[in-house]
Formats: structure tokens, C-alpha cells, sequence
């Protein structure tokens, strides 16, 4: 398994109720629920990842988390998590929003448009910058609202969102940030996981 | 119809209060199985047919010698395997394959039903059928499935007994029948009472039989459980065995000579009081009424697992109404899964070789299973 749900993984508490938003074929799920007893729902919006989940066994919702999580009621899990797909939707901090309402806490993990590599493709080359986490090209991207690792800590310190826990994942390697390394982290890291809550 | 003498029932001898008031004594339910209960007794799927279904869901039916209704889903390997589990189904009350309905005979006067049957409820049948579960001796069924007005039985039935089944499956359903719905099967019951044979309900002790009527009624449904793309595609302004349009009224086009098919061979296996009083039955469903407006009271007191199924091209229950259901057990933080299959074959996607489907109905069931 990757090293990012490994850390989600650890992040989440044995024998709690997760709702993992784009859910995506279930792999995360499905190590949650056999490995941490944890009663785990998925959300995805894919027609085939949603079969996917079905055939192993997973309790998902085909639906728009945008749209769908309103259905839940306030504080329903204890955790949610979000995979690399904030900033695909089309308000962001709406999602946010959701996410701390339907869990106590939630799991956040971004593609980091500050890594250097991405500064650099915009910089030298001057066109849209593809990567590892960020494959696709300008016009079939999925991504409506790129952020960095720094944007993502201001938006929660902005709105008293409480940063538990912030990790920067590079080259298979995990650390911690902090006010101290933010950014340095917001250059080398290309993905930020955070734990966060209201 | 013949060997229906031979088809398997129980007389429920606990009396039944129907919610129109009325109390039945000794009531037939029929019933068909496949497959075998295990030594635990926890392979039990009990199936709910639709409005013209019954009984025979898999194999030959041994009345009309055609495929079962559900052939698709149900019998050996098939998403629902009678090698792994023990299928029940049992004709509806007031159908037309041996449970209590309108073709009965009256002890009383020796006389068929008729518009003397009192007139029943979603509710009603459910708690006729739970009479099985005593008598196969099952304490918990492991899933109760159906699709259309069976999906609405299986709603009624966790509702009622909310200890009764370990999996739920309601497929292309409602909780509440819609106004659309309800105007479908006003004008399919018009069509019957129109047929001057229906003789208010009396044709069969009359010996007469309101074919016609029927057989429009049973036209103008058939529609309903299609889609617009669906028809376009089959049938498009193909003629029927004619080079060009014959200026009368014969069936030119080949959907007109379909649908008249689909009516005939309907009034052959169909009585004309069932369809009245099932379309009835579908019309006053409405389980968020009976639980004073909010739905999720009516799986609150539940452990059962859920899995709601809707189509696409469905538009007679579209997936905006199932996924009604999903969102009162959400909101009860339900154990509840939900799938919109991609389907271009409308309402009677559930009945058809959709391979999606079946494959996912037949995950769904299976890795249940496992975790049992």
C-alpha cells in the first residue's frame, strides 16, 4: 500500500466509524476495515471504482460529495477522509466545512503545488506543470483549485480550524511541519497529510 | 390455467388484520422455493415479486411453461446462486397464483370474489408472507430482496420486522408512490372498468373476461417500464412485415405490434380484479406517511444492512426516489451501500440481462455472505 494511506492508516483510531470521501476503488477502505476493525463507508462519484468496492465487500454510496454529504448528520463519524481530491471540487472550503461537521475529526491529504519541482516546470518551462501526483495536462485535469501545503496551513489558521497533526511526504519519506519548517516543507514535500478538527 | 391445484401453499390460521379494517381467517399464501435451507438456517433469501409477478421466479413456471420472472438473477451460479441459498417467494395477496385475492371462492356463497375481496395494502401482503418465515421455522432471513412494488415490500418488511433479515436489497423502488405513478395505474384500472365484460368486477362468475381492457392496461404500463432510448433503439418507425404504411389502423409500425403482443399474451396468465386491486395496493404505499413524515423513523429501530439498486433510464422510479431511501439511512448512520446502474433498458432493467447489474447484485450478496 502507499505510503500516504499508511500514514492516514496510523492517523485513524481502531474500532471507530470513517467515511472516506472519494473512496476511489477501495483500497484504503478495505485495509481500514481489516486491519483496524473500523466500520468504514465510502463515498465515490466513479461508476466502476464504485463496483470495485462492492466486490470487496465495501459499504459504498455512488454520490457527489459536494452534494451528498449533506446527508449525514453532524459529528456521524469519527473520522473523514479526503484523499487528493480537495482541491477537485468546486468549493473547496464548502467541502471543508462538511467534512468537520459529519466527522470529529477529519484527514486531508493534498497534492503540493509549492513543491519545487512544479515551481520549477511553470518557472523554466513556462507551461502547466505535470508531475507524479499531478499527471494530467492543463485542459483534462480534474483540479479546479491548486493549492500548497502553505495555502492549505493559512486557510486553517484563518478560520480557527485546529492543525493536529501536518505531515509533508517526499521520495517515500515522511516529517513532520510545523510554523518552524513550513517553508521549507512547502517546497520539498509533494503531498501534505493533515489532521484537522473544529 | 392449468395445474394450479398442484401449486405449493399454507393456510395462515392466525387471524390477519388488514389495515382496511377487515380481519381474514384461514387465508392461503402460495409459495415456490429453490434451493435448500442449510442446518443453521441462514441462507434464507426471501423474494418479493412485482406487480404482475408471482411465485415462480426461476426455471420453468409450471403454469405459463415460460422462464421464470426473475431467470436472470436467480438459479444455479447466478447472482442470486440456489446452490449457495434458499430462495422463498410467495404470490402476493391479491394475486392471481394461489394466495388470497379476488379470484378466490367465497365459501360463503360459492362464488368468485370478485370486487368482494377487500382492498389491501403493501403492508398486508408483507405480513401475510412473514407467515413463512414460522413455517420453514427461520429465525432471521439472511437477505429479503424484490424489485419495483418487491423493493417497496422490502422496505415494508425490515419496517415491520426489524429483526427479521441480515441484508436488504430494494431495487428501482420508492418509499412513496408518486403522482405519476399513481395517474399510470388509474389509467390501466379505467381501462379494465371501462371493458363492458368486467361487469363491475362479477366477469368470471358471468363467465366472461375483460380482455380487452387488460390487455390495454397492460399496454400502457409496458411503456412505462421502457425508456424513450430503449424503444428508439429496438423498435425505432421499423413496419411490421410491410414494405410501407398501409393508411389503416392495423398495427403498421413494428412497437404497435409489439405492444399488442405484450397484451395478449398478459390477459392469458393475468386476472383483471388482481391487476385492480395490486396497482391499488402500490397507490397507497407510502412509508413516509406512516411514519408521520420522516422516513428514517421507519428503520430506526434496525440492524439491518442495506443496498439500494436504481437505473439510470428508470423513469417511473427514478433514482432521485431511491435515493430517498439512501438518505433517510444515512441519516440514522444506517449501514446503507447504493448504486445507480448505467442502463438503457428503463423500469424493467432489474428484469432483464443487464450483466452490470447481476454482477453487482451478485457481489453484493455473496461477500454479505461471507461476513454472515
Amino acid at each position: 500500500m502507499k505510503l500516504e494511506f499508511k500514514i492516514i492508516t496510523d492517523l485513524v483510531e481502531k474500532n471507530t466509524r470513517v467515511l472516506d470521501v472519494g473512496c476511489g476503488d477501495g483500497t484504503l477502505m478495505d485495509f481500514l476495515k481489516n486491519n483496524k476493525k473500523i466500520d468504514v463507508r465510502g463515498i465515490e462519484i466513479s461508476k466502476n471504482n464504485v463496483q470495485k468496492c462492492v466486490e470487496k465487500g465495501l459499504t459504498v454510496i455512488e454520490g457527489d460529495a459536494e452534494k451528498d454529504l449533506i446527508q449525514f448528520p453532524d459529528r456521524s463519524f469519527d473520522f473523514v477522509i479526503l484523499s487528493q481530491t480537495l482541491q477537485a471540487f468546486l468549493n473547496p472550503e464548502i467541502v471543508i466545512n462538511e467534512l468537520l461537521r459529519v466527522g470529529k475529526k477529519a484527514i486531508v491529504t493534498i497534492p503540493n503545488f509549492g513543491f519545487w519541482k512544479v515551481r520549477l516546470q511553470l518557472l523554466i518551462k513556462g507551461t502547466m506543470p505535470i508531475t507524479k501526483t499531478l499527471p494530467d495536462e492543463w485542459h483534462n485535469t480534474p483540479n479546479l483549485h491548486m493549492c500548497s501545503i502553505k495555502d492549505f496551513f493559512n486557510f486553517c489558521n484563518n478560520r480557527k480550524i485546529k492543525l493536529d497533526k501536518s505531515f509533508a511526504l517526499h521520495n517515500e519519506k515522511t516529517s513532520s511541519i510545523s510554523n518552524i519548517n513550513l517553508n521549507i516543507k512547502n517546497l520539498s514535500a509533494e503531498l501534505g497529510i493533515f489532521l484537522i478538527e473544529k | 390455467m392449468n395445474n394450479i391445484n398442484d401449486i405449493k401453499k399454507i393456510i395462515v390460521d392466525k387471524p390477519l388484520k388488514l389495515d382496511c379494517g377487515k380481519i381474514i381467517n384461514n387465508f392461503p399464501v402460495a409459495y415456490e422455493t429453490y434451493g435448500s435451507l442449510n442446518a443453521k438456517k441462514n441462507n434464507a433469501i426471501l423474494v418479493f415479486h412485482a406487480l404482475t409477478g408471482d411465485q415462480f421466479v426461476s426455471g420453468i413456471n409450471p403454469i405459463t411453461k415460460k422462464d421464470g420472472w426473475w431467470s436472470y438473477a436467480v438459479g444455479p451460479e447466478k447472482a442470486i446462486d440456489t446452490n449457495k441459498y434458499f430462495v422463498i417467494c410467495a404470490n402476493v395477496m391479491g394475486g392471481c397464483m394461489g394466495s388470497y385475492g379476488p379470484s378466490n371462492i367465497d365459501p360463503t356463497t360459492n362464488k368468485i370474489l370478485g370486487t368482494n375481496f377487500p382492498v389491501i395494502t403493501i403492508n398486508d401482503m408483507v405480513n401475510a408472507q412473514y407467515n413463512l418465515l414460522d413455517f420453514f421455522k427461520i429465525d432471521q432471513l439472511f437477505c429479503v430482496t424484490g424489485g419495483s412494488m418487491g423493493g417497496m415490500q422490502v422496505l415494508q418488511f425490515v419496517s415491520n420486522f426489524p429483526d427479521k433479515t441480515k441484508i436488504a436489497i430494494p431495487i428501482a423502488c420508492t418509499a412513496s408512490h408518486s403522482a405519476q405513478n399513481i395517474a399510470f395505474n388509474e389509467l390501466g384500472r379505467q381501462s379494465i372498468m371501462a371493458d363492458a365484460n368486467w361487469v363491475n368486477g362479477n366477469y368470471s362468475n358471468e363467465k366472461l373476461n375483460p380482455d380487452k381492457g387488460l390487455s390495454v392496461a397492460r399496454m400502457a404500463a409496458h411503456i412505462t417500464y421502457l425508456s424513450k432510448n430503449g424503444l428508439q433503439e429496438k423498435f425505432g418507425r421499423k413496419l411490421q412485415e410491410r414494405d410501407d404504411l398501409k393508411f389503416s389502423f392495423d398495427a403498421d409500425f413494428q412497437i404497435e405490434s409489439y405492444l399488442r403482443y405484450q397484451g395478449s399474451v398478459f390477459v392469458d396468465r393475468f386476472d383483471a380484479n388482481s391487476y385492480l386491486y395490486i396497482t391499488r395496493a402500490m397507490d397507497y404505499f407510502d412509508l413516509i406517511k406512516q411514519h408521520h413524515g420522516n422516513l428514517s423513523k421507519a428503520f430506526a429501530q434496525s440492524k439491518t444492512k442495506f443496498f439500494v439498486i436504481s437505473f439510470t433510464s428508470d423513469w417511473l422510479y427514478p433514482t432521485s426516489e431511491n435515493k430517498d431511501i439512501v438518505i433517510a439511512l444515512n441519516a440514522i448512520g444506517a449501514d446503507v451501500g447504493f448504486v445507480e446502474i448505467e442502463s438503457d433498458k428503463g423500469h424493467d432493467s432489474f428484469l432483464l440481462n443487464v450483466p452490470v447489474f447481476l454482477d453487482t447484485l451478485k457481489n453484493y450478496i455473496n461477500t454479505s455472505y461471507l461476513n454472515n
